[in-house]
């Protein structure tokens, strides 16, 4: 199975911690990812609910739900941004 | 000696006039220079809130730069400039302080207003950067505004920082 970096920014970051690596099942999406990191309850089902503005990138490009993790892939999650 | 970089993110502050000269430097093209600062309003958003005492700024190293880069890009594709640059500081500010710098060079003034503006449009609902204000009531993180979504909107481009999530 494919082991991917997580990382939290902001908000997130001081709910979940600023990173850890996770396994995932092959071929599996960012959408999922958060999915599957929800499963765990607690504060990770709070602050990645559906519903909850959090913006996700890949390789450190902004992406969408539908973006597929391969193995060693950078994955991050954050509140909307509020630079400037 | 190799090209000074167009973008820096640092928690030291910044010297509005250094940066101007050194991104006009040697370029006798440059007719106007337009430049930007945003600083630490003592009230946050919304307007006449609580007092802020600190504000933390963090961002996420390599994705914040890089997306600032294509940001420039974007506005030298766009606009007739002759040259761009940002400075944006993280870690902790005081009120008043200066935050951000957009500095544009370029023949004529009207490109270079546009073009400052158009960048910090852009980089307000685009650049991985988040605000915690402290105040009297505890540390908020910031609420990313709809209104700075229609700003970026009036140059055609879809932000939808500020939209609800899914």
């Amino acid at each position: 199975m494919p082991t991917v970096r997580v990382r939290f920014f902001a908000s997130l970051r001081e709910s979940l911690g600023a990173e850890e690596f996770v396994q995932v099942p092959e071929g599996a999406t960012v959408g999922q990812l958060r999915v599957l990191l929800r499963g765990r309850g607690g504060l990770h089902a709070d602050m990645l609910a559906a519903g909850r503005p959090v913006r996700t990138a890949l390789a450190q490009m902004v992406c969408g739900d539908e973006a597929v993790l391969g193995d060693g892939a950078e994955v991050a999650f954050f509140p909307p941004v509020t630079g400037g | 000696m190799t090209p000074a970089p167009r973008v820096r993110v640092q928690t030291q502050d910044f010297d509005v006039s250094v940066e101007t000269s050194a991104l006009r430097d040697g370029d006798l093209g440059v007719g106007a220079v337009a430049s930007f600062v945003g600083t630490v309003r003592e009230r946050g958003n919304p307007a006449g809130g609580e007092r802020v005492s600190a504000m933390e700024l963090e961002h996420y190293p390599g994705m914040t730069e890089r997306a600032i880069e294509a940001m420039l890009d974007a506005a030298h594709a766009r606009f007739d400039i002759r040259g761009a640059r940002v400075v944006h500081r993280v870690g902790r500010l005081s009120p008043g302080e200066q935050i951000v710098l957009v500095a544009v060079t370029s023949a004529h003034r009207g490109q270079a207003f546009q073009a400052c503006e158009f960048i910090m449009d852009y980089l307000k609902t685009q650049a991985p950067f988040w605000k915690k204000e402290t105040t009297p009531s505890g540390a908020h993180w910031v609420d990313a505004r709809v209104a700075d979504d229609e700003a970026l909107a009036r140059w055609g481009i879809e932000a939808g920082n500020a939209a609800p999530g899914s």
